[in-house]
This record gives structure tokens, sequence and C-alpha cells, in this order.
């Protein structure tokens, strides 16, 4: 799925290193007036006056080829090899708040499986009155719900807790998407199997588990499984996309990713955790004097700038410029968003485009001017219960250095004074 | 996402963290941390809609209300059957519940580890390049790097019982007995000291067993310890007196964009390389059929996790896999094989199709005591369509 970039397109040193500048000059002219005719505009250009392709040249379209460098990449060091990895959205290269399916974030434990809605099967047992077997088909005839979400992993950032690391928003912050999901809530499938037998709810669990060979099992409260999951199988309006769990996979709203079981192929009602593999030795929180945090679900405040970043540094003069990024809260929705361009001294608010939605990425805008100055840009999140986004220190103060997951600091990008942005981190 | 995620952590001392500059939080307005949402009711919609009880009580109706259960509305799914529950629910609990009998001894389990795990967790448990070590790292979880194991930091033995059941060897998840399950956990305990060499791991004594990070784990007190103090209302102005950089990503340098445009340089100057080579003609005048090796190519992807294969294949857990045929077996430099494997090289076995396709149907089998732990391709189309994909890899 990974790629490396080919064709045309110019690389980032290049771009960087100003030799992609001629190609970006007529765009940054535009203020200044241009001493002569734009051969753009006075000649006949071939595509205004011979054809395009027509209809069915591309029956399921990709990108047009100017946009093949925004794709999910990897960092290699990671991990041991791309069977069980990871991958990176392309968030700098993004705007609005969907991420289209095809550059959305992988995470695999052992791969990416092809399984057939015939081969699909759903069980739900345990702790209920008749355990079940459903097929696809049966999922699609229950009352479906449709909510956007975001799913990130509970390692998005943890790259960055020792120190400014990967120079990228793609890498730093990439493990993450934002879909609208269509399926059915957990609560139906469950009350379908009946829970009479699991007694009182408030101290049971469920257990899920995927089709695939590591199977990354987890346990959820019951309170949970009964509030706001759903049992999805079709995101942005289509299927599932294989790496993310075709034909389903469950959403588990504003929880740690790892918790989001892709190809869904059990449900178990049980009477306590299970503790396995991914919720024991992995996804749990190593604090400074040892000690670890488990069941740390919750994805608190966090917020990123997506452009101007590394990745997508400023490729105009001076004047006007858009400052944007993404806010999103496991907690509700994301009410305020500040932006600072002095590392943290000051800061404004910044415009939110649509208003947040709950558990859902919103995309916020500074619409500022740059005067060619050196800047520390941040950002801060605030969501609907308060909560404030902190900085590393805070963060650092209270866990140390070795959580690895759940890095939710404030993160500052150095712009120079030609544009070019770096990932840094400031006193 | 192991420790490997923290690559300098070694480091981390470094970095100019300053805790006291900060933020001049008011302790004003704190919103109390909402609870957790309590448990739904049943549905109203759903409950209006389910059936209602049947006054006289029919035969027919009293079968279906049994069969159907307290709350099902829909009708829909089937009954699981027992044999399906019992060949998925195999999950075990902390307390040893779901374990099945059976046994296994250190003794088998190092043999078994060493033909099944060794390959990347390496003889003793202690991890093969970026691959997890099992082993070791005994009270390291407060230092700067800290070394998780099983035997460091797993809480519990039921979690790796589990693990190695359902989701182990890396490749051939549950190919392995109850038995042998037993006898690989054995070992694992042994090679972190917490076993003798010739303890027997059994469902008799496995709560028996204590973890040694049993008690190094609290639930999460995020609330607690943080979200009182960041629910705040937040500084706008003045904020700090002074803003210095103390650490920038360029000087660590291990953001993968140079790799790939280094690899896009590479690629482009293979190119005509690639083009140069007649597509259906490999090495000395061989055939090769290429709609069965792009199949292979499908196939090679359960190779992939341990071979490389191509422009630049090195090797890695499985020794790299171009120019194959006529590859004398064990044929590799430095490349740490069996000893049987390195045998049957010297008595001047060679790899091509034949020897290839008998050593992928059942490879344990065929050079008994590799370390390639593959149980196997699945179909003889399988493993004629992988060796026609090997031999686009033949470079003379």
């Amino acid at each position: 799925m990974t790629q490396s970039f080919k064709g045309p397109t110019p690389s980032r040193r290049q771009f960087l290193s100003g030799a992609a500048a001629a190609g970006a000059g007529a765009v940054a002219a535009s203020a200044s007036g241009a001493a002569t005719p734009d051969p753009k505009i006075t000649e006949l250009q071939p595509w205004a006056t011979g054809f395009g392709e027509g209809v069915d040249a591309t029956p399921y379209g990709m990108p047009i080829e100017f946009e093949d460098h925004v794709i999910r990449r990897n960092v290699e060091w990671l991990t041991a090899d791309t069977i069980s990895s990871i991958n990176f959205t392309p968030i700098h290269a993004l705007d609005g708040t969907i991420t289209p399916q095809g550059c959305a974030f992988e995470r695999h434990h052992s791969g990416a499986i092809e399984l057939r809605k015939e081969d699909y099967r759903l069980m739900i047992n345990g702790l209920v009155d008749r355990p079940l077997v459903f097929s696809y088909w049966d999922l699609e005839r229950l009352p479906r719900e449709q909510h956007v979400y975001f799913c990130e992993c509970a390692a998005n950032s943890g790259m960055e807790w020792a120190g400014a690391q990967l120079n990228g928003a793609q890498f730093t912050h990439g493990m993450i998407h934002n879909m609208e999901y269509t399926g059915v809530p957990l609560r139906t499938l469950l009350q379908e199997a009946g829970l009479e037998a699991a007694g009182d709810l408030e101290d049971k669990w469920i257990y899920v588990e995927g089709h695939d060979a590591s199977s990354n099992g987890r346990s959820i409260p019951m309170s949970k499984a009964m509030d706001d999951v759903l049992v999805a199988f079709k995101a942005n309006g289509e299927a599932l996309r294989k790496e993310h769990g075709y034909p389903v996979r469950l959403v588990v709203p504003g929880w740690e990713g790892n918790m989001w079981v892709k190809w869904l192929r059990r449900v178990e009602v049980t009477d306590a955790a299970v503790e396995s593999r991914e919720e024991t030795s992995k996804y749990t929180d190593v604090l400074e004097d040892g000690t670890a945090r488990k069941w740390t679900w919750e994805m608190d405040a966090k917020s990123v700038i997506t452009s101007p970043s590394p990745q997508a540094p400023i490729q105009h003069g001076p004047g006007p410029l858009v400052i944007t990024g993404l806010a999103w809260s496991g907690h509700g929705a994301i009410t305020r968003v500040d932006v600072s361009k002095d590392g943290g001294k000051t800061w404004e608010t910044a415009r939110l485009a649509q208003p947040g939605d709950p558990k859902a990425v919103a995309r916020f805008y500074l619409d500022t001017t740059w005067e060619g100055e050196e800047l520390l840009l941040q950002s801060r999140a605030i969501d609907e219960t308060g909560y404030v986004q902190p900085t590393k220190a805070q963060l650092r103060e209270v866990r140390g250095l070795n959580s690895i997951y759940h890095n939710n600091a404030i993160q500052t990008w150095h712009v120079k004074t030609n544009g070019e942005a770096e990932n840094v981190e400031v006193s | 996402m192991s420790k490997s995620l923290k690559l300098y952590g070694g480091s981390a001392l470094g970095v100019a963290v300053v805790l006291t500059a900060a933020y001049n939080f008011a302790d004003r307005n704190v919103t109390a941390y909402p609870e957790r949402a309590a448990l739904a009711g049943p549905d109203p919609m759903l409950a209006e809609r389910a059936p209602e009880p049947e006054p006289s009580g029919g035969l027919i109706a009293a079968a279906n209300a049994e069969a159907s259960g307290a709350g099902a509305v829909y009708g829909l799914g089937r009954e699981a059957l027992p044999q399906e529950i019992a060949a998925w629910d195999v999950d075990i609990m902390p307390d040893g519940s779901g374990l099945p009998e059976g046994s296994g001894s250190v003794r088998d389990g190092e043999m078994l580890f060493s033909q099944n795990c060794a390959v990347c967790h390496g003889e003793f448990a202690e991890g093969v390049g970026n691959w997890p070590p099992l082993a070791g790292g005994d009270g390291t979880l407060a230092d700067e790097d800290p070394v998780k194991t099983i035997g460091s930091y797993w809480p519990y033995l039921s979690t790796v019982w589990d693990y190695v059941h359902r989701s182990m060897p890396y490749g051939a998840a549950q190919t392995l007995s109850d038995d042998e399950v037993y006898a690989i956990t054995a070992y694992i305990l042994y090679s972190n000291f917490l076993v003798e060499s010739d303890f027997v791991l059994s469902d008799e004594n496995f709560t028996e067993v204590e973890m040694p990070n049993a008690d190094g784990f609290i639930v999460d007190d995020r609330p607690e310890t943080e979200y009182v103090k960041w629910r705040t209302e937040p500084c706008m102005e003045n904020c700090k007196d002074e803003v210095e950089i103390t650490m920038r990503a360029t000087i660590l340098d291990v953001t993968p964009e140079d790799e790939a445009e280094a690899e896009t340089t590479e690629q482009a100057a293979a190119e005509p390389v690639e083009a140069a080579a007649p597509a259906d003609e490999g090495g000395d005048g061989m055939q090769i059929d290429m709609a069965l090796a792009e199949e292979g190519e499908g196939v090679f992807r359960q190779c992939k996790a341990c071979h490389m294969v191509g422009e630049g294949a090195q090797n890695r857990v499985g020794p790299q896999l171009n120019d194959l045929i006529g590859r004398p077996m064990g044929g590799i430099d430095g490349f740490r094989y069996s000893a049987s494997m390195e045998e049957m090289g010297e008595e001047g076995m060679v790899w091509n199709e034949e020897t290839l396709a008998e050593f992928l149907v059942k490879p344990r089998d065929y050079v008994e005591g590799t370390t390639m732990s593959f149980n196997g391709l699945r179909s003889d189309e399988d493993v004629a369509a992988v060796i026609e994909f090997l031999k686009t890899h033949q470079s003379d």
C-alpha cells in the first residue's frame, strides 16, 4: 500500500533548496503584476482545443497524477517488517475533515487480509441468552446509523516523547483518520443475543477479536459497548477498504485505534477483562517510576497545524497566509482552537470551519498575514469538557518519558524566513 | 510498536525540558470530569417493536420465545453451535479459565522454541533485530530505556499462553498443539529465570506461576492526575517570558523522506536494466510463465515477512532469494542456517524447481530442523506460482 515518491513531483529537498521556485513563481507574482503576457493565457493550450478523456476511461478513479505525492508513507525503522506495522496519513496535504480511505493510515498486526462477504461470520457468545452467528447480510438488515468519528492510534506522536524527532506532520501526527461510518450499533446485536444471562451489566465486559491471524483481541467495558460502539460496514459512503477491515470493523468512538478491531469476528460477553497481549504488554503506558497505566482508552484532546509544516512549507512571499490544522478529542466535541506564532507566549483563537462534532476531527483556520518573519507555530485544542491540550513539559511532569502511547502534547513548527518549517521543541 | 519507537531514548536526558517557566494556569473554572455514560436501558424504540408474548401460550409461540430468548427483536442471526463456539472461543482469562488440559516441559519447549520462534525472538528469547525480545529486562522499567519483556513486564501468564496459542508462530498462527503451547510457555518462563530446567507447565499448576510484574499496573488515573489540572481557562497573553528552541528534528535526521528520494533515484536508474531483459526469459534460457509468476508474487506475500527478493534484497530473518535457482542449499555466506540445511548443501544439494517444490510443501519434513518457521504452502498451484515468481529474479 505504501509507496515512495515517483513521477515528476519535485522533492521536498529540491523544493526547499529553491530548485522548484520557478514553478511557484507564477503564483507568487500575482500581487506584483506581470511584466509580460502569460502564455498560459495568450497561447492556445492543448486542453482548450482537443479532447480530454471520455467517461469510462477510469471506472473507479484515482487522484490525478499531479497529486501522486499525497500518499501514505511508513517509517521503516519503527517496526521489524511491514506485515506488522503502521503507516501515516498525509495530513499535511489534505484539507477539510474527512480522510479519503485510500490514504487513511493502516495498522496491521498480521497483514491486511482479503475476506469475502460470503466468508464473513460474526459470533456473539459468552454471557448471553443465546449465542448467535450473523452473516454479513444479516447485519445489513438491522437498523443502521451514520456517524463521523476519528480513529487515532494510541502511538500517534509516540516517537516524539523524548524530543522532536520526525520532520513532518504526516509522521508526527498521521496515525489518524476521520471517516463517516455506516453501521449497526453493537448494542442492537447484544440485545438480539439477550443480556439477561449477563445479570448486572455494570461490571461486565465484552471481548472483541478479528478474523486475521493476530486476532488483536481487546476487552471493552459493557458500558461503552452499550453506548456508542458501532459495527460498521461502510466508510465515506463506500465499502470499507481491505486495509481497514473489509467487510466489517468495530468503531469505538473516541477510544484508541487498537480497539477498533478490523475483520470483526467475535464479540464475547465476559465477567472480567481478558488481559490480552494488546492490553497488557502493548497499549499500556509506563510511568516514570516503572509502574504502568492500563485501560487508558480515551484519546485526550489534541491538535496539529498541518500547513505550514515541514512537508508543507510556505511557498509564497509575505502577505496573506492561511494557517490550518486539525483538532479532535475523545471526550466530545472540539469547542475552540488557539494558535500561537511565538512558541506559546501569546495566543489567538482560530476559526473552526464547522462547529466541532463529538469524537470527530475539526478543521481550524487562522487567516493571517505573514511578513516573512520567523514563526514558532503552535496550536492548542480545547474540548467541550473544558480540557486544554497540554504542553509536552506538562505531560512529562506527570508521566515521564517512557509512556510511548497517548502523547497529545502541543506541537511546535519553526517556520524560517524562507518559508521552510521544522519540527522543534521549545522551552 | 515496541520500544523501538524511542530510537534515541538514551539521549533523552540531553533534552532541555523547562518545567518551571510556563503557563499561567488559573485554578478556577475546573470542569468536573463527566462520569462515564451510564448503561443504556432497553432501547425504547427496540422495546416497542418487541413481539408481545402470546397470552394463550401456544406450543409454537412458547418454543419460539424459548429459542429467541429475552431481548431478541429482529430474529436475525442463527444460534451458534457448541462446536463453533469451541472453535473460536479460545481466550484464556488471568485466573486460568479457558485453559485446555495438557502439559509441556521446558526441555520440549526449548526444541519447539528453536524450531518455531527463534528466527525472530532468538534462541534464548533475546530478540533478533527489531523483533521483540521475550526475556531479560528485569528491573529496567523505571530506567531511561525500559526493556519490556514477558519476564520484566507482562502481568499474567495467561496472556502468554493465549497469545502463543492464537497468534503465533508469526505467519503460521494456530498451528501449535496445546501441549506444544504449554512447552513453549514453559521455555519462555525458563529463559526469564522464573522456573528451573526440569519444570513442566500444565493446566494444573498454571496459576501457581507468579509473574514478577503482576502488581506493576494501575488503572487509568488521568481523571485525577491530569484532567483536574488541565480543565482550566488557558493563558492568552504574556504566557512566558522567553522561548528558546531546545531541540530540532533535523539534527536526528531519521525522517524517511530522504530515503524515499534515494529509492526513487535507484528505481529510475534500475528501470532501463529491467526493460532490457527479455520479459519471457530469465537466467540461462529458463522459460517463465509470466501470468503464473504474477500469481506467485501474490503468494510470496506469505514469505515477505522474512525474505527479500529483487533489487537491493538483503538477508533478513531468512536469506535473500535472488538467484535462488542453482544456489547450493545453505549457500549464502554469513547467513545462520540450521545445521541440517548446511549439511545438505555440503552434500551437493542445490535449489532447483524440484527441490524447492518439495521443500515448500512441508519445510520441516524436507529439511529436518530448518529454522524456517513456516508450515508450508497450501496448494501445489501456490508452490508452482511462487517458484515461477522466484525465477523472475535470476540475474544471469
